[in-house]
């Protein structure tokens, strides 16, 4: 997921060449459910949408791995310990995954790495929350990976078919990321008093920043209708929040722990559960940059940035004198 | 030191023997066995293959999509090289 829309004021000038007809062809191949793909014409507002989504999906992924891998070296057993290594490296595969869909659309990766490094690009706003104690991780994986994944089985099916295969690909590896972090919520939920106290206060702290990781309600998402409109989006912000509510309510029954939310309660009627009012100051202010661990994410990933730098360089270096070896 | 984006690479996937290659996606590297490395890490920690080839991208020739009409109209109007063209009466069998 970690597409919550949040857009920089979007600059929407067409290019002279978008006329008329080339958007109704473009919009009737939509319609039909084709697939659009890297080198086929495309208008450029969806375009540019494009290329926000995915490289704030994909930044998302790569920032996403700070919290988890805060607790890499204290994992409780060896066992737990390996799983979560290979979850973290999923993540940074998935990044990977997401920024060579989004460089299919004509931006170069160091452009994409420059963007998010200079705070120019923005970043799901979860990520900027500390992970506390270890059942944090079981918090993140059950209810952070639990909400991308609501958000991106639709992405499965986006009209832009080279988004549309990564997503496929982060799918199926997300619901091993839920499975895991409910695992250890179950565990010590199961356990002694103090540590199901700690599966608590994780959930306790982790419900609402998890409901905001679905963006603004619709009525003040403005690149929503849009991206329905051409099938970037298939659900919109509140339904995918309303159908994550009802089914991890139903599962933190299961582990006896409460949602910390007083208005929440069952409606017959609908069939749905429905839930106090989102905190959307809270929400703005970790989308502006003020939450408890943007500057901390964004310092830590500059630093392995510039830590890598030599690598890169000597790696650049050997390729280009085996290269003139070959040659000569 | 010159500040060069490594070439990118398309990744292709054999699932297992019998099966083709098929396209996973792509990797930045600096030079042919790196990218292989990376596309092992990136795209096969599940097993998912068996041989993987890596091509520079600029090294793939396309057809262009804005042409795809004209390009493979040579096929459109070839219906008799379908079976399903011939009528065969009844009775006839095997064929
Ligand atoms: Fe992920
Ligand atoms: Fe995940």
């Amino acid at each position: 997921m970690y597409t919550q829309g949040l857009d920089q004021a979007g600059k929407e000038q067409r290019e002279v060449a978008e006329t008329a007809d080339m958007l109704a062809a473009f919009q009737a191949r939509i319609d039909a459910e084709e697939k659009i793909e890297a080198k086929d014409w495309m208008p450029e507002a969806y375009r540019r949408t494009l290329i926000r989504q995915i490289s704030q999906h994909a930044h998302s992924e790569i920032i996403g791995m700070q919290p988890e891998g805060n607790w890499l070296t204290r994992a409780p057993s060896l066992k737990r310990k390996a799983i979560l290594l290979a979850k973290v490296q999923d993540e940074a595969g998935h990044g990977l995954y997401l920024y060579s869909a989004a460089e299919t659309l004509g931006v170069s990766r160091d452009q994409l790495v420059g963007d998010l490094l200079s705070g120019k690009a923005k970043y799901s706003s979860i990520f900027n929350y500390p992970t506390l104690s270890w059942a944090d991780i079981g918090a993140v994986g059950w209810l952070v990976d639990g909400a991308a994944i609501m958000n991106q089985i639709p992405l499965c099916r986006c009209s832009y078919g080279p988004y549309a295969r990564a997503m496929v690909r982060v799918c199926k590896e997300e619901s091993f990321h839920q499975r895991q972090g409910f695992e250890i919520m179950l565990t010590l939920c199961r356990g002694t008093d103090e540590q199901k106290a700690m599966a608590q206060d994780a959930l306790s702290r982790w419900w609402w920043p998890s409901l905001m990781m679905f963006g603004p309600n619709d009525s003040e998402s403005k690149h929503s209708a849009q991206s329905m409109a051409w099938k970037i989006k298939r659900f919109t912000n509140d339904e995918l929040r309303q159908k994550f509510v009802d089914v991890t309510v139903q599962q933190a029954e299961y582990l006896g722990i409460s949602v910390p939310d007083k208005d929440l309660r069952f409606d017959e009627s609908s069939g749905h559960h429905t839930f106090g009012e989102i905190d959307w100051q809270e929400f703005m202010d970790v989308i502006a940059g003020n939450g408890p661990c943007n500057k901390q994410r964004l310092e830590k990933r500059q630093a392995a940035h510039d830590d890598g730098a030599w690598v890169r360089e000597a790696a650049q270096a050997y390729a280009s004198k085996q290269a003139a070896l070959a040659a000569a | 030191m010159s500040k060069q984006e490594w070439p990118l690479y398309e990744v292709f996937i054999r699932t297992k023997s019998g099966l083709s290659h098929r396209h996973a996606g792509s990797v930045h590297a600096a030079d042919d066995q790196m990218a292989l490395d990376n596309a092992r890490d990136t795209y096969t920690r599940r097993r998912e293959g068996v041989s993987l080839w890596v091509v520079r991208s600029d090294s793939i020739v396309a057809s262009d999509p804005a042409e795809t009409a004209a390009f493979f109209e040579p096929a459109e109007d070839k219906i008799y090289r379908h079976p399903t063209f011939y009528e065969i009466p009844d009775g006839v069998e095997n064929l």
